[in-house]
């Protein structure tokens, strides 16, 4: 019965968060009444690399210390209020582990993309069911998202 | 179910009957709109409007947004009011912006607008607004459409002729309505010495054209009269200002009749580049007065408040070549200028006609010394040296003009309730339309400019009446557009406004939608009481002021749980929205908190003062819907008595064991 409810309420407020039409730019795009806009049974949906700009990270054996620093500042700022280093999930999921169940590509299009992904990729829509608050565009560029993918690398125990 | 069929076609006749009778009515709204109004005037949902409408909003201090030609309402930007509904004038913040030389004054009244210039033609860069009452002159800034700066005016009150400004945005202007004794003289004299002690001001405002910061270059010293409205001269009457004076009667009381005594008043033509020269060579004179200048700073999302205590006069009376008196006839009100620069407009309120002045011929009665006597010191210029022609039997009552850069005018006319379109050239009249009711300002986007927009006129009525649906005796006022694109003006929408809009702006939207910032780059804030992210906040105790740092996302503060305030505790919640997304403000409200409360936009800081009464429990939320969870966003903080071993305690999520013996542990 819970279920059921909440997932009517996740609906409701999809719907009432995504419409704006005029923008171009607009990174809401289309209300996700999730069955439409789903992409889980659409083949051409690459779901290991999600909807973004990203489509193939470098990413070197060893940390690039330089960048996982930037990145840590940036999530102190951006990133810390919702999710621990831990595997707690806070709002969002806690990020230990977070490089070995997701691409790089894939974290870094959900870090800069939220809004489209919410509405199409189907992991993020699953997290989206658990933590039912829609992860906030925080602007980032895209040095930060690689400077914070690199603090989550050095979280996960690269070194 | 006959019995119902019956009953809807008798409800189909009573409506036939209904249509029938009030076509016979002449001039109700019914016939005033025709055909394919609904149309023009209609903008589909997730459609933006086509223009930005900047309107007064009066008496309410505060200035609106439309969108046309929908008239749907965007944003009321609050100027010299407090607004709770932004927390302006609430916030520490914003507080500094209504100080004046008086002290904080919360709510003043809001007349005319007047969007920045470059070559005559709208920039899109800064809206003027002027404070009639505490005499202020304001900047709102179009990238936040927040209000950027406000000064006040010293020697002056009734700041009516005002904010208009020069064709390149370097002057601002602001002439006393009322003249009073100078600030730096007695005021504490018999109110019948008007004619000996009281005198006309009008300031020069400069503007900086980069950051566009105001500074009073200089001030007119004038007689004492009323000056009413104003308008700079554009194009070959750039360098010239024109002022409508009333008044010129110099009475002090019953002014509806004694100051409607003479056949004409003056139009006074001001010649700035001039004033510049006499300012430049020294011969303004030093006044010790007090005004102040306040200015908000986008980085540090605070106020700041400077008194001033000097101000550069130059003597209308000594300074010869400054003034020019014009006469134009009963009480002129509007003082518009046509995109030419050629043709003077003066609206004498009581005349049967509309005296149309020429640039060419004032300059020529100048050179030619074409005077008829002086006034106060200054040179009166014969009527019909300066007349270029007069409109006859436009209406009743003109007040203001706008153009339509195809060579007409457009006047509304208060008494006869209607605006009237009228060719620059022969002066005859194209046109007339009725409107509900008493119209005083109207608007065409750029219609003061070089450059008219012309496919709307929006005209603010000044009785609203029967227009809208009954509420009570305090209704609002009502704009109406009408579509100017053809031969006649055709009335597409009523709309209603706030307060009491005097005049208004217009402008393509494109010229400033793509500039509005979004939200503020936390890396940019530099207020002293930030938190950036979470790892910052904190709670400071010195001595009896206490310092929260407290951060808002989707959906909680950190702290939420907050222990060790004590009676006679000054608090000050310094609450940093830390989304970088655009549209995610949040709000703050603690119960009882005297100062109000706070709206915090995406990557500002703010803060709200709170002297708690008493000891007890205070709950404290979010009062901006934020997320799915927003209802959750909430959090406590316990004020002990004073002296109490309290300890400071802050935090979130820590999840501390109940205390309580009857909770139950999971």
């Amino acid at each position: 019965m819970k279920k059921i409810i909440f997932s009517g309420i996740i609906t409701l407020f999809l719907a009432a968060c995504g419409g704006n039409n005029n923008a171009e730019k607009n990174q809401q795009s289309a209300p996700a009444t999730s069955d439409k806009e789903s992409t889980g049974g659409n083949p051409s949906y690459d779901a290991n690399r999600g909807e973004g700009k990203f489509t193939k990270v470098d990413v070197s054996p060893s940390l690039d210390v330089a960048k996982a620093t930037a990145g840590e500042n940036i999530y102190k700022v951006k990133c810390s209020s919702c999710h621990k280093l831990t595997d707690e999930k806070l709002v969002g999921p806690g990020w230990k582990g977070v490089t070995s169940r997701h691409s790089p590509e894939w974290i870094m299009n959900f870090a800069t993309n939220p809004d489209e992904m919410l509405n199409k990729d189907p992991k993020a829509q699953a997290m989206l069911e658990l933590c039912l608050v829609r992860m906030p565009n925080q602007n980032l560029s895209d040095d930060d998202a690689r400077n914070i993918y690199e603090f989550m690398r050095k979280n996960d125990g690269v070194k | 179910m006959k019995y119902t069929k019956l009953n809807l076609s008798l409800i189909a006749l009573a409506i036939c009957l209904l249509v029938g009778a009030n076509s016979c009515k002449p001039k109700n709204e019914g016939n005033a709109v025709t055909g394919d109004a609904a149309a023009k005037a209609y903008v589909p949902p997730g459609k933006y409007d086509e223009f930005y409408n900047f309107v007064s909003g009066g008496f309410s201090g505060q200035l609106s947004v439309y969108g046309l030609p929908s008239g749907r309402l965007l944003r009321v930007i609050p100027v010299f009011s407090v607004d709770p509904e932004k927390g302006y004038g609430y916030s520490e913040e914003t507080k500094p912006m209504l100080n004046t030389s008086h002290g904080f004054v919360p709510w003043d009244d809001l007349h005319h607008t007047e969007l920045s210039q470059t070559n005559g033609e709208i920039d899109g860069r800064w809206l003027f607004v002027n404070a009639n009452n505490t005499p202020r002159v304001a900047r709102l800034d179009l990238k936040t459409f927040r209000t950027a700066e406000i000064i006040e005016l010293p020697n002056s009150a009734g700041n009516h002729s005002s904010p208009f400004i020069t064709e390149n945005t370097e002057y601002v202007v602001a002439g006393t309505r009322f003249s009073v004794p100078p600030d730096n003289a007695n005021g504490d004299v018999p109110i019948n010495s008007y004619r000996k002690n009281f005198k006309g001001s009008i300031s020069f405002i400069k503007v900086d054209k980069n950051t566009g910061n105001m500074d009073i270059a200089f001030q007119l010293r004038c007689p004492g009269v009323d000056f009413d409205l104003s308008h700079a001269g554009k194009g070959k009457s750039n360098g010239w200002f024109f002022f409508s004076c009333y008044n010129t009667e110099q009475a002090n009381t019953l002014l509806e009749v004694n100051a409607s005594q003479r056949d004409k008043d003056f139009i006074m033509a001001v010649n700035w580049k001039k004033a510049e020269e006499y300012l430049k060579q020294g011969k303004g004179k030093k006044e010790t007065v007090k005004y102040v200048h306040n200015l908000y700073d986008e980085k540090t999302h605070t106020a700041s408040s400077e008194t001033k205590t000097e101000v550069t006069v130059l003597d209308t009376k000594d300074l010869k070549d400054i003034c020019y008196f014009i006469p134009c006839p009963k009480s002129p009100h509007g003082c518009d200028v046509d995109p030419t620069g050629e043709y003077i407009v003066g609206s004498g309120k009581l005349a049967a006609l509309i005296p149309v002045f020429s640039f060419d011929k004032v300059m020529k009665a100048i050179a030619d010394k074409d005077y008829i006597g002086d006034y106060d010191g200054i040179p009166v210029i014969k009527y019909e040296s300066a007349l270029y022609g007069e409109v006859k039997k436009p209406g009743l009552g003109p007040l203001h003009t706008e153009f339509d850069g195809k060579g007409n005018a457009i006047t509304t006319m208060f008494v006869s309730s209607e605006i009237v379109k009228w060719n620059i050239k022969d002066l005859k009249v194209i046109d007339r339309q009725p409107t509900y009711y008493s119209p005083g300002h109207l608007c065409i986007p750029g219609g003061d400019t070089k450059k008219p927009n012309s496919k709307y006129v929006i005209v603010y009525n000044k009785i609203t009446k029967d227009r809208y649906l009954p509420t009570g005796p305090e209704l609002a006022q009502a704009a109406q557009i009408f579509d100017i694109t053809g031969d006649k003006m055709q009335l597409i929408l009523d709309f209603p406004t706030i307060g009491e809009p005097h005049y208004a702006q217009a402008v393509s939207a494109d010229l400033i939608k793509n500039n509005s910032v979004k939200f503020f780059k936390l890396e940019d804030n530099l207020n002293p009481y930030v938190s950036k992210g979470e790892a910052e906040t904190k709670v400071v105790r010195k001595d009896k002021r206490v310092d929260i740092y407290i951060t808002a996302i989707r959906s909680h503060f950190a702290p939420d749980n907050i222990e060790g305030i004590k009676m006679g505790d000054e608090v000050y919640w310094h609450v940093t929205n830390l989304e970088q997304d655009w549209d995610v403000p949040h709000g703050f409200a603690i119960k009882g908190a005297l100062n109000g409360e706070l709206l915090v936009m995406p990557g500002e800081t703010q803060t709200l003062k709170w002297s708690p009464e008493k000891p007890g429990m205070y709950p404290f939320y979010c009062t901006d819907f934020c997320s799915a969870l927003h209802q959750e966003m909430q959090g406590y903080v316990r004020v002990s008595p004073a002296g109490s071993n309290t300890p400071l305690l802050f935090s979130t999520g820590k999840n501390l064991p109940p205390k309580d013996s009857t909770s139950i542990n999971p």
